[in-house]
């Protein structure tokens, strides 16, 4: 638990210096990496020790983004307060589609949640009155003063998500090493076991989805604050997609590989981008080789690294410790 | 009343265009065990080339019958190259595999033909078809989707049932281990249903194009309907496929006609969702599914 505190602290620390040193739209992704980190945790949670898939994450994110913006809106309640509710509306939901999920199976749980998250950023259509129809809502979002006027609001951005996404890592490495946590892993490698040693599995099953919309929300949050605006737009299946996507790339169940899997959904379209636009190519093609590209990527990952980048990664180090060892013992 | 029966009319016409995507999604999951993403994206890649080859020669079947063929092709490939490898991996590695193949087909479409909206054509006039003096909401064209999807449904469920072919996919599809050591080629046999079930989605991209226009997303929402209606259906029966198809596409239909004011399509996701639930609720896998033993 202290190693995961120090490397939280000492990713804290380094995301504080990029900030500064990086212009405004580094700080930008470094915001977006923060959002994605926290909703990729808590799904990855979901998913990799509960065993339960989710594609409609997205949906929970915006009940977030919306709660958060309706709140700064209306009430204009100070931020920490929203983001406190922003993670308990979307937990309220995650408990109901939890509750309706517990039976569900697979491919039955998969397309139960893909349609959640098609279907419920289309009532932000549905009622445009509360809701601001397809152009969203607006955010307002400022840095606060003692920071100085000068005090760049993406930087102030960055700093905030960074700081949640951390938080969040933190208490999700603690909740996935109690009681709870070995509760999950239980019911995901053999429910009748699990149920024959006195777990509730149904009420375990419920919790994690309690958890990880949660983890959304907040992420929902930080996304309206980040882009200054809620609209079903944000909020489509593709970041559902996009987030699971993540969470599997990364390493699923294991919380460095959320950090991972954010990073590459982040800077790999963005330096494709760069890579196409900088080699001259029309915009037809350069628009559409990181589209193209960032799919090859995501084939070529999962097949030559099964476990995520996280399983690659570990692999790596228990090959070197193994290798240090065996080093060791042909000494002495 | 009259209403009412153009709202189910048109509503069975989609509703067979989200049954041939069912179907497709029913034939890999029996095979493969996995959700094929791709499906949509694929079925659209077709439909350009085909609408390259009806530009090209000025003929609408012989863009159809390329379409087809393609279609076949691009799902042995698919099957050959990228899935393959990813069986025996973690179960939602192939998940992801066939998400990062739709990403890279839509990508692709968009360097090839850009993102803008095409038209495209369809074979029969799409007026209206009328019983004396009373229209049906439906044209020529619509009687053909459906048709063509009721051929192709029957002809692959007789082939399965009568031929040795089809028993040999049964037989994978039911117990691999089993089948392949009763001499069956299981791997050869799964390809054979990736190509079927790239067939069937070419199909449905063709059919639905003219009504939708087509660009590198066209199929998603069609897609996402599709297999809304497999799961309504039970993802392990192809008679699920096509009822929960039919479900579907009525029930979306009402809402569109009935719901005022321009909400309908808005409302259709939504009640999409509502219908997936009650189904769900009662039956967990499907209505045609098998009875699950487990309790939570």
């Amino acid at each position: 638990m202290r190693r995961t505190l120090a490397g939280l602290m000492i990713t804290a620390l380094i995301v504080v210096f990029l900030s500064i040193k990086l212009n405004a739209f580094r700080d930008y992704q470094i915001a977006e990496i923060g959002v994605y980190v926290t909703a990729v945790a808590g799904l990855s949670v979901l998913t990799g020790l509960s065993g339960q898939i989710s594609l409609g994450h997205g949906a929970f994110m915006a009940i977030g983004g919306y709660t958060s913006a309706l709140l700064l809106l209306h009430l204009g309640w100070p931020f920490i307060i929203v983001l406190l509710i922003a993670a308990a509306a979307p937990a309220a939901a995650g408990a109901i589609v939890g509750i309706a999920a517990a039976r569900l199976r697979g491919p039955y749980l998969a397309g139960a949640t893909l349609m959640l998250g098609v279907a419920l950023p289309a009532i932000a259509l549905a009622y445009p009155g509360t809701f601001g129809g397809d152009q969203g809502l607006n955010v307002v979002f400022t840095a606060p003063g003692w920071l100085g006027s000068s005090f760049p609001l993406t930087r102030w951005q960055a700093w905030v998500t960074t700081a949640t996404a951390l938080v969040t890592l933190f208490l999700l490495a603690n909740l996935s090493r109690s009681r709870i946590g070995r509760n999950w892993r239980a019911v995901r490698d053999d429910e009748v076991a699990a149920a024959l040693a006195g777990v509730n599995v149904a009420m375990s099953r419920v919790l994690a989805f309690v958890v990880s919309a949660a983890c959304a929300g907040l992420a929902g949050a930080l996304l309206a604050i980040t882009t200054a605006l809620v609209a079903p737009t944000a909020y489509t299946i593709t970041l559902s997609i996009t987030l699971l996507t993540a969470a599997v790339i990364g390493g699923l169940g294991t919380l460095p590989g959320a950090i991972w899997g954010s990073l590459i959904i982040v800077l790999v379209p963005t330096y494709i981008t760069d890579l196409a636009t900088s080699h001259g190519l029309s915009t037809k093609i350069s628009a559409n080789i990181p589209i193209a590209a960032y799919g090859l990527i995501l084939i070529l990952v999962m097949l030559a690294f099964p476990r995520g980048i996280q399983g690659a990664v570990r692999r790596l180090f228990v090959g070197f410790a193994q290798h240090e060892k065996e080093g060791t013992s042909e000494s002495s | 009343m009259t209403e009412f029966l153009q709202f189910t009319l048109s509503g069975i016409v989609s509703g067979m265009v989200y049954a041939a995507i069912a179907l497709s999604l029913v034939l890999i999951w029996r095979g493969t065990r996995l959700l094929n993403f791709a499906q949509g994206g694929m079925a659209m890649f077709t439909t350009f080339i085909a609408l390259e080859v009806i530009y090209r020669t000025g003929s609408y079947w012989a863009g159809f019958v390329v379409a087809l063929a393609a279609g076949i092709l691009l799902g042995a490939v698919v099957e050959y190259i990228v899935i393959r490898p990813s069986i025996g991996k973690p179960e939602l590695n192939s998940v992801i595999v066939t998400i990062g193949l739709l990403i890279l087909i839509e990508g692709a479409a968009g360097m090839f033909y850009g993102g803008q909206n095409r038209s495209f054509p369809a074979a029969f006039s799409i007026t209206g078809v009328h019983i004396g003096t009373t229209p049906l909401g439906v044209g020529r064209f619509d009687e053909f989707v459906a048709g063509a999807v009721l051929l192709t449904t029957i002809v692959l469920a007789i082939s399965f049932k009568y031929t040795s072919a089809g028993l040999r996919m049964r037989a994978a599809a039911f117990n691999a281990t089993v089948a392949r050591l009763s001499g069956v080629r299981v791997a050869r046999v799964l390809t054979v249903g990736w190509a079927l079930a790239g067939l069937l989605g070419a199909l449905a991209g063709v059919l639905i194009s003219p009504s939708t226009f087509l660009y590198p997303n066209s199929m998603d929402s069609i897609f996402v309907y599709g297999f809304t209606a497999a799961v309504i259906g039970g993802l392990d029966s192809a008679a699920g496929a096509v009822a929960g198809g039919l479900i579907l596409g009525v029930g979306l239909s009402y809402v569109g006609g009935y719901v005022g004011g321009g909400r309908g399509s808005d409302l259709e996701p939504i009640v999409a969702m509502a219908m997936l639930v009650v189904v769900l609720m009662l039956r967990p896998a499907g209505i045609f599914g098998g009875r699950t033993l487990r309790q939570v």
